[in-house]
């Protein structure tokens, strides 16, 4: 059949090919196929894992629980890998995970400088400006100017260790656990620790700011 | 980057709690990806590898990587290493890649597109 379509016709007598972008992926994906290489429900099952099912609120479980449960704190803090599992929270790049724990001296802050590895069954996939340029660079050089574009000032005594991840290995803050919440429970716990405090960039949410976010 | 002085450097992107993907070829590239190395073609390690060479080489051709670009590194890291474990030859894909748009253009509007309708 030949494209010398008459375009007094409009536009019924030939669908629009998509992106070049697209026509690649939709190449690879169906020689793949073709070839019994991957099996195309294998493909949908992963995309509605982690459209729908991980998230950053795993990760916040796991910082509720160290925050109430000294015992797990300790076996976090010794073998995050184990002990996120024990919460049930296993599976692609998590096998090698280490917490570090913000303290009013220490403050931990989370990059990969080579690509994007991250801690996926504790946090989902990485948010675009995790994976960009300027944060990569400037986590390990000024990370005191990135804590500051995020709205984080810390007071020039707290040190700010910076951890670079790698395939190998990957990395959990722990956040401060915010003053005013002694008697909160585990679940009202969670509710403090955002994706970026686990990354490193902000704190935990204070009970007031917990407030006002509910409230708009 | 190491060498560029950090006045110059651009203002980090930022965002809310978006979706995952921002289109569908992304999270298809994605799966491929995770499901290719679970299946034992290549280690996460020479995935990371592999990607971190491409955003480099991007950089090089000027991406300023934002992170909007990171699955157009990861679809290239991606053809790269079906290319070098010898799954997939890149003519193969080039090839399937213009039998995909020809398939396209043969479909009327409306209907579904078959590979098929690309080499007739």
């Amino acid at each position: 059949m030949s494209h010398d379509h008459d375009h007094s016709h409009g536009h019924d007598d030939h669908t629009h090919p998509p992106s070049e972008t697209e026509l690649r992926v939709k190449a690879l994906e169906s020689l793949l196929v073709e070839k019994g290489l991957v099996d195309p429900g294998a493909l949908d099952e992963i995309v509605q894992t982690y459209e729908h099912r991980v998230g950053p609120r795993n990760g916040a479980q796991v910082v509720a629980k160290a925050w109430s449960d000294p015992g797990f704190r300790l076996r976090l803090l010794e073998d995050a890998g184990e002990a996120t599992a024990t919460l049930g929270f296993t599976g692609r790049q998590g096998e090698h995970i280490t917490a570090v724990e913000n303290t009013p001296e220490v403050h931990n802050l989370v990059v990969c400088t080579l690509c994007s590895c991250y801690p996926w069954p504790l946090l989902g996939l990485p948010p675009a400006w995790y994976k960009s340029a300027p944060y990569r660079a400037r986590a390990v050089r000024d990370p005191r100017g990135v804590l500051r574009e995020f709205g984080t000032e810390l007071p020039e005594e707290v040190e700010i260790r910076v951890w670079d991840s790698t395939a190998e290995m990957r990395y959990l803050v722990v956040p401060e656990r915010p003053a005013g919440t002694e008697d909160w429970s585990e679940d009202e716990l969670a509710k403090l620790v955002t994706r970026n405090s686990m990354i490193g960039v902000e704190t935990a949410l204070t009970p007031a700011q917990l407030r006002a976010r509910e409230e708009s | 980057m190491e060498e560029t002085p950090l006045e110059t450097l651009p203002a980090l992107p930022r965002d809310a709690d978006g979706p995952m993907f921002r289109e569908p070829w992304e999270a298809q590239a994605f799966a491929l990806a995770v499901r290719l190395s679970e299946q034992g073609m290549f280690t996460w390690s020479e995935w990371a590898a592999t990607l971190a060479a491409e955003i480099r080489e991007a950089q090089r051709r000027g991406d300023a990587d934002l992170g909007d670009t990171y699955y157009e590194h990861w679809l290239a890291a991606l053809e790269r290493l079906v290319a070098e474990k010898q799954a997939v030859a890149s003519e193969d894909l080039a090839q399937r890649r213009e039998d995909w748009r020809a398939a396209y253009l043969n479909t009327p509007h409306g209907q579904p597109v078959a590979l098929s309708a690309g080499r007739e």
